[in-house]
C-alpha cells in the first residue's frame, strides 16, 4: 500500500540580501495513513519550514521550494496549480500552529473562523456549518460550546484557544494534520491535556499526524517514528522506541543527554550541546554537526555523510554519521558513558565564548 | 464603557474652562486695545471710555472673566468688538461654509486614501507603492498654502479652469476642497498602508491561508477588518484637524468660512470673536480625541467584549 | 585525531558570524546612510546651512555676502515686478537673475537672506522645546505623583488648542509690544513655538520614562545606589533617545513651517526683513502679474521641508527597523 505522504529530496530556500538561506536542504521521508511521525530539532533546523513547504505556505518572495517532490495521495503537491493546492489546504491536510494567541483572528468570532473551512470545502450552508462547529468544539472538550461559539478568541484561555485551533484543523476530516509545536506556548499542565486530546483524536479518526517539536518528551509518548533534523537535513530516522533506546548519532546523544532527569543527583550539572547551529547561508562543507561534535575526526569536516542504515540497530533505523555507519569508530560506543574527546569539547567551548562576547549596545 | 465615556465627557468642561482662561489671559495681557487700531485717527479718550463701558472692559479682570463664563453657559458669547454683532451670529454664518468644506475634503480624502493605502500595501515595493508613497510624502510635507500656490499656478492661471477666489458655485469649491483634502489624504494613506502592512504579517493570516481560502478572501475578510480599525479611529481627529486647519485655505481662497473670520479677528484683536471661535475649535478637538477611544471600543472586539 | 589548535581555527572559520559586531548607534548610522533619500535630504540641508551662513558674514569692517544685493535696499533705478531672466518675457532686467518683488528688491538676494530666518527658526525653538520638554517629562515620569498629574492636566488643556491657532493668537497678541519687536519679531516667534511645542515632547518623554522605569536595568542601577539624577540622566534618557530624536527631526521643519505660515498670514517676521513666508504674503496680491515672486519662495519652502522629511523618515527607519512603513 502506498504511503499517504512521500516527500523526496525537498529543498526550500530563502533568498535574502545576505545570501541564500538553505532552510530545508534535501529532506526525504514518508508518512503512512493513520501514523504519527515526530520531527525533532533545535530552533532553526528547518522543521517548521518543512511543514509549511508541505502545504506550499512558504511566502514566495523571499522563499521558494526549489527542488523535490511531495506526493500526497498519489499526486505531487509541488506540481499542482494554485486552485488545487487551496483545495487541499484545510481539507485533506490541515495545520495547527504554535501560538494560538496570534494564530487566531482577534476580530472574528471562532464560529466564523471554524465555519469558513466547512463552508468552503464541504459546501455546507451557514446553519449546517454552525451545527458542525458546535459539535467540533464539544469534541475538543470546550465546555458550554453552544454558548461560546460566538465568542472571540481573546475570551478564551491559552489552552482553550489551542483546542479551538485543533477543532479548526479537524473540521473537514483531513487525512493529515501538521502540528507545529502545538504545546510550546502553553503551560505544562495544559500541555499534557492537549497532547492527550491529539492522541485520542488520532486514534479515533485515524488521522495521520506530523508532530513538530523541539521537546523530546512530547514525541516520546505520541509518535510511532521520529525524524531528527539538524541544519535543514534529517540526521537520524528511527522508530520512537528504537531512537530512545539505541540512538546512533552524536547530535541525538547530545539531545538526550541534555534532558534533566528526576533521578539524577542534584549536584549533577546540566550537559548542553556546546556551540551554535551553523549559518544556513554558508554551511560548513562536511557534516553540518561537526563543529560541535565531540566525536569528530578529519573525515567529518571533509565530506558529508549520507543518511544510511547503521549496524547494530533495527532495520528502519538510519543515521547521518561517519562514526556510526559501517566501519565507523563509533559503531560500538556506549554513548551513555563515553562523552568523546574532552580537549575537543574545551576547544568548542572557547570558540563559542569568543564569538558570543558582545559590547553592550547604547552605552 | 458607558461610565468611562461619561467621565471623559465631564472632563470636557474643566478643559474648556482653562482654554477660555488662557485665551482670556492672553487677551488681557496683550498690549493695545481693540479700539485704537487705526494709528492715523486715534479716537478720543472719552470715546474709548464709552466703548470700554459698553463692553464691560472697565470692570476688574476677574469680574470680566466671571461674567464671560456665566454668559457662555447661556451660550452668549458677547459682541464682536470690530463689528458690534453677536459673536454667535458671526460664527453661525461662517460655520456652515467651513463645515461643508471640511466634510467635502474629508470624504474626498477617504475616497482617495483608503484604496490607495490598501493597494499600496498589497503591492509593496512596486511602482504603485512608490508613486503613492511619493504623493503621500509630498502631501504631508508641503504646507497647504504652498501647495495651493502651485495648484493655482497650474490650474487657474495656466489652464484657466477654476476661479481663484470666492465661494458659491461648484467650480469655486473644487480647488479649496482638493487642496484641503491633500494633507488629510496623504496622512490617511500612510496610516492605512502601515496598518495593512502590519496586519498582513500577522500569524492569523497564515492560518487563514492554511485553510485554503483564496487570497482575495483572506485580504477582505481577515486583513481589512483588522487593518481598518486604527484608521477608523483616526478619522475623528482628521476631521477636527480639517475643520480647525481650514483657515489657511479659507484665507487663501477667500472662502467666507469660520476660519477666515477667525484670522481676521486675530489680526484685529477682536477678542470676543477670538475666544468664541477658540472655544468652539477646542470643543471639536476634544470631542474628536474622545471619539478615538469610543471608535476603538465599538470596532475592536477585544475592547468591546472585555473578559 | 585532529589537533586542538587546528579544530579551533576551523571552528572559528565556520562558526564566526558573517558580519562584525556593531553597536546600536553605529548600526543606525549605517542604515541611515544607506537611505538615499535621507542622504539627499542631508545634502540639501547642509547646502541651506551654507547659504544661510554665507548670506552675510560681518566681522568688524569685513563684510561678505553671496547675495548680489541687499535684501532691503532698493537699487536705483527701481524696477519692480521684474520676472526671472529665463522666462524671456519683456519684463526682465539683466541686473536681477530671479526678478524683483513689488518694491523692486532683488528676489534672489531676499531668498538667500530669508534662508537665515528659516534655519534659525527651525533649530533654536526646537532646542528650547526639547530642553524644556525632556526635562519636565523626565521629572514627571520618574517621580510620578502630583507632579505627573499636574503635567497631564496641563497638557490636556494645551492639547485642546489647535496648535497653529494658539501660535497665531500668541504672536498676534504680542507683536505690537516691545518684546514682539525684538529681532523683527523673531524672538516672539521662538517663544510662541516653544510654548506650544514643549508640551508634546514632555508627554512623549514621560511615556518613554514610564515604560522604561519598570525595566530591570533601572532596578539594578538603583540597587547599587544611583541617585535619581544619575538614573534619569545616564540610564533612562539614553534609552528613551530614539523616538525623541525622530520627533526632533520632524519638529524642525514644523517650526520652519510655523514661521512661514505666520509670515504668510501677516503676523510673522516684521517686514522689511525677508522671510520666505513673508515674500509669499507680499507677492500674493500680484500673483497674476508676476507669479514668480510667489513661486520662488514657495519652492524654497517645499525643498527644505522635503529635505527634512526625508531625513526624519530615514532616522525613524534607521533607529527602529521594526517601524518600517
Amino acid at each position: 500500500m502506498a504511503d499517504l505522504l512521500e516527500v523526496t529530496d525537498l529543498h526550500t530556500q530563502f533568498f535574502t540580501r545576505d545570501g541564500v538561506v538553505r532552510a530545508v536542504d534535501g529532506v526525504t521521508f514518508r508518512v503512512a495513513a493513520g501514523e504519527t511521525l515526530g520531527i525533532v530539532g533545535e530552533s532553526g533546523c528547518g522543521k517548521s519550514v518543512t511543514a509549511l513547504s508541505l502545504m506550499r505556505l512558504i511566502p514566495q518572495p523571499p522563499g521558494k521550494i526549489v527542488k523535490g517532490s511531495i506526493m500526497f495521495d498519489g499526486q505531487d503537491i509541488l506540481k499542482m496549480d494554485d486552485d488545487d493546492v487551496r483545495g487541499i489546504r484545510g481539507n485533506n491536510i490541515a495545520m495547527i500552529f504554535q501560538d494560538p494567541m496570534t494564530s487566531l483572528n482577534p476580530v472574528l468570532t471562532i464560529s466564523r473562523q471554524i465555519s469558513e473551512a466547512l463552508e468552503l470545502h464541504l459546501k455546507m450552508d451557514k446553519s449546517e456549518a454552525r451545527k458542525r462547529t458546535i459539535e467540533l468544539l464539544e469534541l475538543v472538550n470546550i465546555p458550554s460550546a453552544k454558548k461560546r461559539v460566538d465568542d472571540y478568541p481573546h475570551q478564551f484561555s491559552g489552552g482553550m484557544r489551542q483546542r479551538v485551533m485543533i477543532a479548526m484543523a479537524l473540521s473537514c476530516n483531513p487525512k493529515l494534520i501538521l502540528a507545529d509545536e502545538p504545546t510550546t506556548a502553553l503551560d505544562v499542565t495544559i500541555q499534557a491535556q492537549i497532547l492527550d486530546l491529539l492522541k485520542n483524536l488520532a486514534r479515533e479518526f485515524r488521522t495521520a499526524f506530523i508532530l513538530i517539536t523541539h521537546d523530546l518528551g512530547v514525541v516520546a509518548g505520541m509518535t510511532q517514528r521520529i525524524n531528527v533534523m539538524y541544519a535543514g537535513r534529517i540526521v537520524e530516522k528511527a522508530d520512537t522506541g528504537e531512537l530512545f533506546a539505541n540512538p546512533k548519532m552524536p547530535y541525538t546523544w547530545g539531545l538526550l543527554r541534555s534532558i534533566p532527569r528526576l533521578d539524577e543527583s542534584r549536584r549533577a550539572k546540566l550537559v548542553p550541546i556546546e556551540g551554535l547551529p551553523p549559518d544556513l547561508i554558508a554551511p560548513p562543507p562536511g557534516c553540518k554537526f561537526e563543529p560541535r561534535c565531540q566525536y569528530r575526526r578529519d573525515i567529518c569536516s571533509e565530506k558529508e555523510p549520507e543518511l544510511k542504515h547503521i549496524p547494530n540497530s533495527k532495520p528502519d533505523h538510519e543515521a547521518r554519521c561517519w562514526g556510526t555507519q559501517d566501519g565507523g569508530w563509533l559503531v560500538n560506543t556506549d554513548w551513555r558513558h563515553e562523552i568523546g574527546d574532552t580537549r575537543v569539547l574545551e576547544a568548542i567551548k572557547q570558540e563559542t565564548a569568543s564569538i558570543t562576547a558582545t559590547d553592550t549596545p547604547g552605552e | 464603557m458607558l461610565k468611562y465615556t461619561i467621565r471623559r465627557l465631564l472632563l470636557v468642561i474643566p478643559t474648556l474652562f482653562f482654554v477660555a482662561l488662557i485665551t482670556f489671559g492672553l487677551a488681557k495681557a496683550a498690549p493695545g486695545s481693540p479700539f485704537d487700531r487705526n494709528p492715523d485717527k486715534p479716537p478720543k479718550q472719552e470715546v474709548i471710555d464709552r466703548w470700554n463701558r459698553f463692553y464691560g472692559l472697565d470692570k476688574p479682570v476677574y469680574e470680566q472673566f466671571a461674567m464671560y463664563v456665566v454668559n457662555v453657559a447661556k451660550l452668549d458669547f458677547g459682541l464682536s468688538v470690530v463689528r458690534q454683532r453677536p459673536v454667535v451670529e458671526i460664527i453661525g454664518q461662517g460655520f456652515p461654509v467651513t463645515a461643508q468644506l471640511g466634510l467635502q475634503a474629508l470624504l474626498l480624502a477617504l475616497a482617495v486614501a483608503l484604496p490607495l493605502g490598501v493597494i499600496s500595501a498589497l503591492k509593496q515595493n512596486t511602482i504603485i507603492d512608490y508613486v503613492s508613497l511619493f504623493f503621500a510624502t509630498i502631501g504631508t510635507t508641503i504646507p497647504s498654502f504652498v501647495m495651493a500656490i502651485f495648484f493655482i499656478y497650474f490650474f487657474a492661471l495656466g489652464l484657466k479652469l477654476f476661479p481663484i477666489t470666492g465661494w458659491g458655485t461648484p467650480q469655486h469649491m473644487v480647488m479649496p476642497t482638493i487642496i484641503l483634502a491633500m494633507g488629510a489624504a496623504a496622512f490617511l494613506a500612510r496610516i492605512t498602508r502601515a496598518s495593512m502592512l502590519e496586519a498582513i504579517r500577522q500569524d492569523y493570516v497564515r492560518t487563514a491561508r492554511s485553510k485554503g481560502l483564496r487570497e482575495q478572501v483572506v485580504v477582505v475578510s481577515h486583513v481589512l477588518k483588522n487593518a481598518l480599525i486604527p484608521v477608523a479611529t483616526v478619522v475623528g481627529p482628521a476631521a477636527a484637524g480639517l475643520i480647525t486647519g481650514s483657515f489657511i485655505i479659507e484665507t487663501f481662497f477667500s472662502v467666507p468660512g469660520m476660519g477666515r473670520e477667525y484670522v481676521r479677528s486675530i489680526l484685529a484683536l477682536d477678542y470676543p470673536v477670538i475666544m468664541g471661535t477658540t472655544l468652539l475649535y477646542a470643543f471639536f478637538i476634544i470631542i474628536a480625541n474622545l471619539s478615538v477611544d469610543l471608535v476603538y471600543g465599538m470596532l475592536d472586539p477585544r475592547i468591546k467584549v472585555a473578559k | 585525531m585532529a589537533t586542538a589548535s587546528a579544530t579551533q581555527r576551523r571552528a572559528a572559520e565556520l562558526n564566526v558570524l558573517a558580519r562584525k559586531q556593531r553597536s546600536l548607534w553605529q548600526d543606525a548610522a549605517y542604515r541611515l546612510f544607506r537611505n538615499k533619500a535621507a542622504v539627499a535630504g542631508l545634502i540639501v540641508i547642509a547646502a541651506a546651512f551654507l547659504v544661510a551662513i554665507f548670506a552675510d558674514i560681518s566681522v568688524g569692517d569685513f563684510h561678505f555676502s553671496i547675495a548680489p544685493y541687499s535684501p532691503t535696499l532698493i537699487p536705483q533705478p527701481p524696477a519692480s515686478q521684474m520676472e526671472p531672466l529665463w522666462t524671456g518675457s519683456k519684463y526682465t532686467d539683466p541686473r536681477y537673475l530671479l526678478g524683483t518683488d513689488f518694491l523692486g528688491r532683488d528676489i534672489l538676494s531676499r531668498l538667500i537672506y530669508a534662508s537665515r530666518i528659516s534655519m534659525v527658526v527651525g533649530f533654536v525653538p526646537t532646542a528650547i522645546v526639547f530642553a524644556l520638554g525632556v526635562t519636565v517629562g523626565l521629572v514627571a515620569g520618574f517621580f510620578g505623583g502630583w507632579i505627573d498629574q499636574l503635567l497631564m492636566r496641563f497638557t490636556d488643556v494645551i492639547y485642546a488648542f489647535p496648535d497653529f491657532l494658539f501660535l497665531i493668537i500668541i504672536v498676534a497678541s504680542f507683536r505690537t509690544s516691545a518684546f514682539g519687536k525684538i529681532m523683527d519679531g523673531l524672538l516672539l516667534i521662538f517663544v510662541a513655538i516653544a510654548i506650544v511645542g514643549w508640551v508634546g515632547v514632555a508627554r512623549l518623554t514621560r511615556g518613554q520614562v514610564l515604560s522604561l522605569k519598570e525595566r530591570e536595568f533601572v532596578e539594578a542601577a538603583r540597587s547599587v545606589g544611583a541617585t535619581p539624577v544619575r538614573l534619569m540622566w545616564k540610564h533612562l534618557l539614553p534609552n528613551a533617545l530614539a523616538p525623541l530624536i525622530v520627533t526632533a527631526a520632524f519638529a524642525v521643519p514644523g517650526a520652519i513651517l510655523g514661521e512661514a505660515t505666520l509670515s504668510f498670514l501677516g503676523v510673522g517676521i516684521i517686514p522689511p526683513t525677508a522671510s520666505w513666508g513673508g515674500m509669499i504674503n507680499e507677492g500674493f496680491p500680484l500673483f497674476g502679474t508676476n507669479p514668480w515672486a510667489v513661486l520662488m519662495p514657495a519652492l524654497c519652502i517645499s525643498i527644505v521641508m522635503l529635505a527634512f522629511t526625508f531625513v526624519g523618515d530615514g532616522l525613524r527607519d534607521a533607529l527602529d527597523p521594526r517601524m518600517k512603513t
